[in-house]
């Protein structure tokens, strides 16, 4: 798509141009030719590929990427603090750190990994406490961008996760025992298994991944395309159309209910992040435990 | 590659750039080996100590349950024994008190019998004192009373006294059979 005004610019403009355009990274420190390939106002976008404007800096160096390491630090720090010098009788700090840790550790690893959970814990924990806190972004003032809205992120971590079980049931069966556990179910009649061998094959090494990522990724991504509707559309509607009642009415409810879709987003940002993990801890569990 | 989001047949579903991807992994790595060597160990470290706290105050407690029973056991033992012991000290002092009130009874009635002995024993003296008395001063009396009737002395001792003498006798054999 073609880069257009970005999401609040769109206020000053005749006609609003809503898109996937206000999900684009800025770098923090625009090249030249990547300012000229996104003009300010007034002048005529150009369509540029990566290979002609874009300096190293334009890629590695954005505001999301910065998002995620300010995400990062965030979450350092916030186990750093609440473990620190941890007492049998727990302080409120610690407490805080231990009930999130415990749902984690108690919650997802034992319930669903069940006895060898001890090792997959720092795993589940970190990527917990990283995905709810990039999500939490997308509803927290400074940022109000949910990181893992980019699709790279998601990405990212749905492989590593197809990596961690996969390796974990090698690991344990050796390679192709292991495929054959995946996708021979056991106990199945031969006919039946030319039907179902296929499907096992794709559910559980190729759909997996897949559906982990876009899971995450689209939640995200729309959830915040919701809000910028309502929230760019409304302030429209309620400032900009001057001699239509009914369009300033439509806005400021659509306002309104924005702060629903607000409250809406937290949660997902918690269900979303807890999901992830959940479904990480059962593919692990299925990757290692006996034929089914 | 930002002319791509949105361009391919993949639309947003392409990542922007592989930068994306590279530091969000990098990011996760960070994290995990932070956790995994410094915020596992730690509050692993606490748990095993809390469990262990936890498993100490168990047996504190079941130790001073333990005490407690003993305790009690040994209270209700001494209870038992206390009853038992009331029991006889009171038996005994009832015995004790039949014995002493028998014994003062006996003593009561050996007081009384000798008391009773006693003043029979004086009543006898004292009557037969009387008797004596009576006997040499009625005689007495009852000669100079004649006498004096008579007017005449019966100073004859010898005669005078063998009459007062039978008529002494003649009494001293009618007083007992009143």
């Amino acid at each position: 798509m073609a880069y257009g005004p970005s999401g609040l610019t769109v206020l000053e403009t005749e006609v609003p141009t809503f898109g996937v355009s206000a999900f684009d990274s800025r770098p923090l420190f625009p090249s030249e030719r990547w300012q000229e390939c996104h003009p300010h106002e007034g002048l005529a976008p150009q369509i540029c590929s990566t290979s002609e404007y874009a300096t190293w800096t334009d890629i590695w160096i954005t505001n999301h990427i910065l998002q995620a390491v300010i995400a990062a630090i965030l979450v350092i720090g916030f186990w750093l603090i609440v473990s620190h010098k941890p007492q049998v009788v727990p302080s409120k700090r610690q407490w805080i750190g231990e009930y999130v840790y415990t749902m984690i550790r108690n919650g997802v690893a034992r319930e669903i990994i069940g006895d060898n959970y001890h090792k997959y814990v720092p795993w589940l924990v970190a990527m917990f406490t990283f995905i709810i806190v990039n999500n939490l972004f997308g509803s927290f003032f400074l940022f109000m961008f949910p990181t893992f809205s980019k699709v790279g992120f998601v990405w990212g971590f749905a492989i590593i996760t197809w990596i961690l079980y996969n390796a974990v049931g090698i690991k344990k069966w050796g390679f192709f025992p292991y495929v054959k556990k995946m996708i021979v179910p056991h106990g199945v009649p031969g006919p039946i298994l030319i039907l179902v061998t296929p499907l096992e094959f794709l559910s559980n090494f190729i759909i997996r991944p897949i559906t982990l990522a876009l899971r995450l990724f689209a939640n995200l991504f729309a959830g915040h395309l919701l809000v910028m509707i309502f929230v760019v559309g409304g302030t429209y509607l309620l400032t900009q159309i001057k001699d239509n009642i009914i369009y300033n009415v439509a806005g400021g409810f659509s306002l309104l209910i924005s702060f629903g879709i607000f409250a809406l987003e937290l949660l997902v940002a918690y269900l979303q992040a807890y999901i992830f993990v959940v479904l990480t801890a059962q593919y692990v569990s299925s990757a290692q435990e006996e034929a089914h | 590659m930002y002319p791509l989001e949105g361009t391919g047949p993949l639309g947003p579903l392409l990542p922007a750039h592989i930068s994306e991807l590279v530091v969000g992994l990098v990011l996760f790595a960070i994290i995990i080996f932070v956790v995994w060597k410094v915020i596992v160990p730690r509050f692993e470290t606490m748990y095993t100590e809390r469990a262990d706290a936890i498993r100490g105050g168990i047996e504190r407690a079941e130790q001073a349950q333990d005490e407690a029973a003993q305790a009690l056991a040994a209270y209700r033992e001494k209870l038992a024994t206390a009853d038992d012991e009331a029991a006889r000290i009171r038996d005994a002092a009832k015995a004790t008190g039949t014995q002493i009130e028998a014994e003062m009874r006996s003593k009561a009635e050996d007081d009384a019998a000798r008391i009773v002995n006693s003043a029979r024993a004086q009543v006898e003296a004292e009557k037969s004192l009387a008797m004596e008395s009576l006997r040499k001063d009625v005689g007495q009396m009852a000669t100079t009373l004649a006498g004096r009737i008579l007017g005449e002395s019966l100073d004859d001792d010898a005669r005078v006294k063998k009459t007062v003498d039978s008529f002494i006798v003649s009494l001293s054999e009618d007083s007992p059979k009143k």
